[in-house]
């Protein structure tokens, strides 16, 4: 069976994020970058159905500039058979409906039977882009998946809904599935599989051959959000902080009494 | 302006985060109409049109059948704004009807700035100004964003609609929370744990501080992924909601999931290395340290 997971490499969430001159997205110099943590999901449920299924053969695809093969070679790594560049270095300022409509436009005439993506990225988290190019492919698709299994062609999983209620839903293949967190438990690539992943095949596409629509909305302004005033910040040596917050407590609660 | 709200049905029941919609489209002064796969029996408070199929016929949850539903009052309402909640069936039906439309979708709106919606982006520490460049959007709001005012009141003009469209997905049902948890609603005091412990060694630290307390130790979703605490003391969108007399959060960020079950605390003390962390927003106190050196030091000058 043909597999194809969709990756997005995106900056370390903990890392100290600046503006860019030009305000309108995040510097990207000096930061850490790393696979978007809910395609790790994808990729892991990507390669346990590789394994399950004979014959199968998963291509791992991810949208933006040079750097991002690193990322590409860790899923690589994981298990992924081969990789798909699309070599974009202003992916940032695509929309998801352009990004969702360049993976359909790759997958469309490659008769994949699973797609794969994560419910949503960590930095734009507008959960629209799996979807989306299930849309564009007329595929079934179920979004936020935390429990996936494949058998005779037919997919069955459970969403997660709010509140830890779950809902069983199923499909059969052709099908896509958007990976929630906690799916499965993502494999660390060992050090063989990480210099096999150097030898196998990455092949990168240009923006210009997917792209065929226009884009839907654009980021006029982004920035750090207001601090809420009145919350204390409270910085030096932990001992006297512990001091410090110990006398907060007794005047403005009512626990240490 | 005209606006279509989608309100949210689940196990029979309208979902309040349905008024928030209203809310939404009173702060825009857009007119509005309302759309939901529900039942007579859970009609919303609500004056205005309400377009009603039948969950009984169509389930709470069919993307393909409800998206149908949906484009076919779209066709015949016009509205500039379909507006959904953020939430797992509106994140999830919002795109398929933005494809059709061939609409932006901005998901996740936390308010309206000069016409401009806003997003939160890289786990809430940043926010974004879109501009949309097509005729209709396509919204979904954060939860709890858009609030009434007042209670929700009215008698909405129901107009039933119906659709014969197959789906090649089917709902099978729903599967209820794991049982066994700990009810972390009746604690006057939580301790939770976040990423920040870094190992599940580091979680005695925490049952510690909160023993002190004479509280429980809750903890964020990373932490329950990786198996270090069960799922039952989860607090989050995804897990409990609580409001205690205190809650002190180890080393949380402050995903937006995570306060949404927590930020009724009437008291919250954050402890982070990084002081531009989330939590900060919505914490009394925060203070800047690292969990590992601090927790230990405050139990013990409790203790003593």
């Amino acid at each position: 069976m043909k597999i194809l997971v969709c990756i997005k490499q995106v900056p370390d969430m903990e890392s100290k994020f600046k503006i860019a001159d030009d305000a309108t997205w995040y510097d990207s110099k000096d930061l850490a970058w790393r696979m978007n943590e809910y395609d790790e999901y994808a990729v892991e449920q990507a390669v346990q159905l590789r394994t399950q299924v004979e014959d199968s053969d998963l291509t791992v695809l991810c949208i933006g500039p040079q750097r991002v093969q690193e990322t590409m070679k860790k899923a690589l790594a994981m298990g992924c058979d081969r990789g798909v560049h699309i070599d974009d270095d202003n992916s940032f300022q695509k929309d998801p409906f352009e990004i969702a409509s360049m993976i359909a436009e790759f997958a469309k005439d490659k008769s994949f039977d699973m797609i794969f993506t994560g419910m949503q990225s960590q930095d734009r988290g507008s959960a629209q882009v799996g979807l989306m190019a299930g849309e564009m492919l007329s595929l079934p698709s179920i979004s936020t998946v935390v429990d996936f299994t494949f058998e005779d062609g037919k997919v069955t999983a459970k969403r997660e809904l709010e509140g830890g209620i779950k809902a069983k839903v199923s499909c059969s293949a052709p099908a896509l599935v958007t990976c929630q967190l906690g799916l499965n438990t993502p494999r660390y690539p060992t050090l063989p599989n990480i210099m096999k992943a150097k030898r196998k095949e990455l092949l990168t596409l240009s923006v210009a051959d997917l792209l065929k629509v226009d884009s839907t909305q654009e980021t006029t302004k982004i920035y750090f959000p207001e601090k809420r005033s009145g919350g204390l910040v409270l910085e030096g040596a932990a001992g006297d902080l512990a001091d410090k917050l110990i006398q907060i407590l007794k005047e403005n609660t009512g626990v240490l009494a | 302006m005209k606006a279509l709200l989608v309100a949210e049905n689940r196990d029979g029941k309208l979902l309040a985060s349905s008024y928030e919609l209203v809310a939404f489209a009173q702060q825009l002064g857009a007119d509005s109409s309302m759309f939901l796969v529900g039942s007579e029996n859970a009609l919303p408070q609500y004056d205005g049109t309400l377009y009603l199929a039948d969950s009984g016929k169509h389930s709470e949850y069919n993307p393909a059948v409800h998206k149908q539903l949906l484009l076919e009052v779209i066709a015949k309402e016009q509205p500039d704004l379909v507006v959904f909640s953020h939430s797992s069936y509106g994140w999830d039906l919002a795109p398929r009807v933005a494809v059709a439309l061939g609409a932006a979708q901005v998901s996740e709106v936390v308010e309206v700035v000069e016409g401009a919606m806003v997003v939160p982006t890289c786990n809430a520490k940043l926010r974004r100004q879109i501009n949309v460049k097509t005729g209709k959007t396509v919204v979904s709001l954060q939860s709890g964003a858009f609030c009434l005012s007042e209670d929700p009141s009215g008698t909405p003009i129901v107009e039933k609609i119906d659709t014969e469209t197959a789906s090649q997905i089917v709902f099978e049902g729903y599967e209820e929370a794991e049982a066994g948890g700990v009810d972390l609603s009746k604690a006057e005091v939580i301790v939770s744990a976040g990423r920040g412990i870094g190992k599940p060694e580091n979680m005695p630290i925490i049952e510690g501080l909160a023993k002190a307390l004479k509280g429980e130790y809750g903890a964020s979703r990373p932490v329950v992924d990786s198996d270090w605490v069960d799922h039952g003391r989860q607090v989050g969108s995804t897990g409990q909601t609580v409001s205690p007399k205190l809650y002190v959060a180890c080393g949380i960020s402050g995903a937006i999931q995570h306060l949404a079950g927590m930020k009724k605390s009437e008291y919250i003390v954050a402890i982070n290395t990084d002081k531009d962390a989330p939590i900060g927003e919505i914490a009394d106190v925060l203070i800047v340290a690292d969990l590992k050196e601090f927790v230990p030091l405050m139990t013990a000058k409790l203790l003593a």
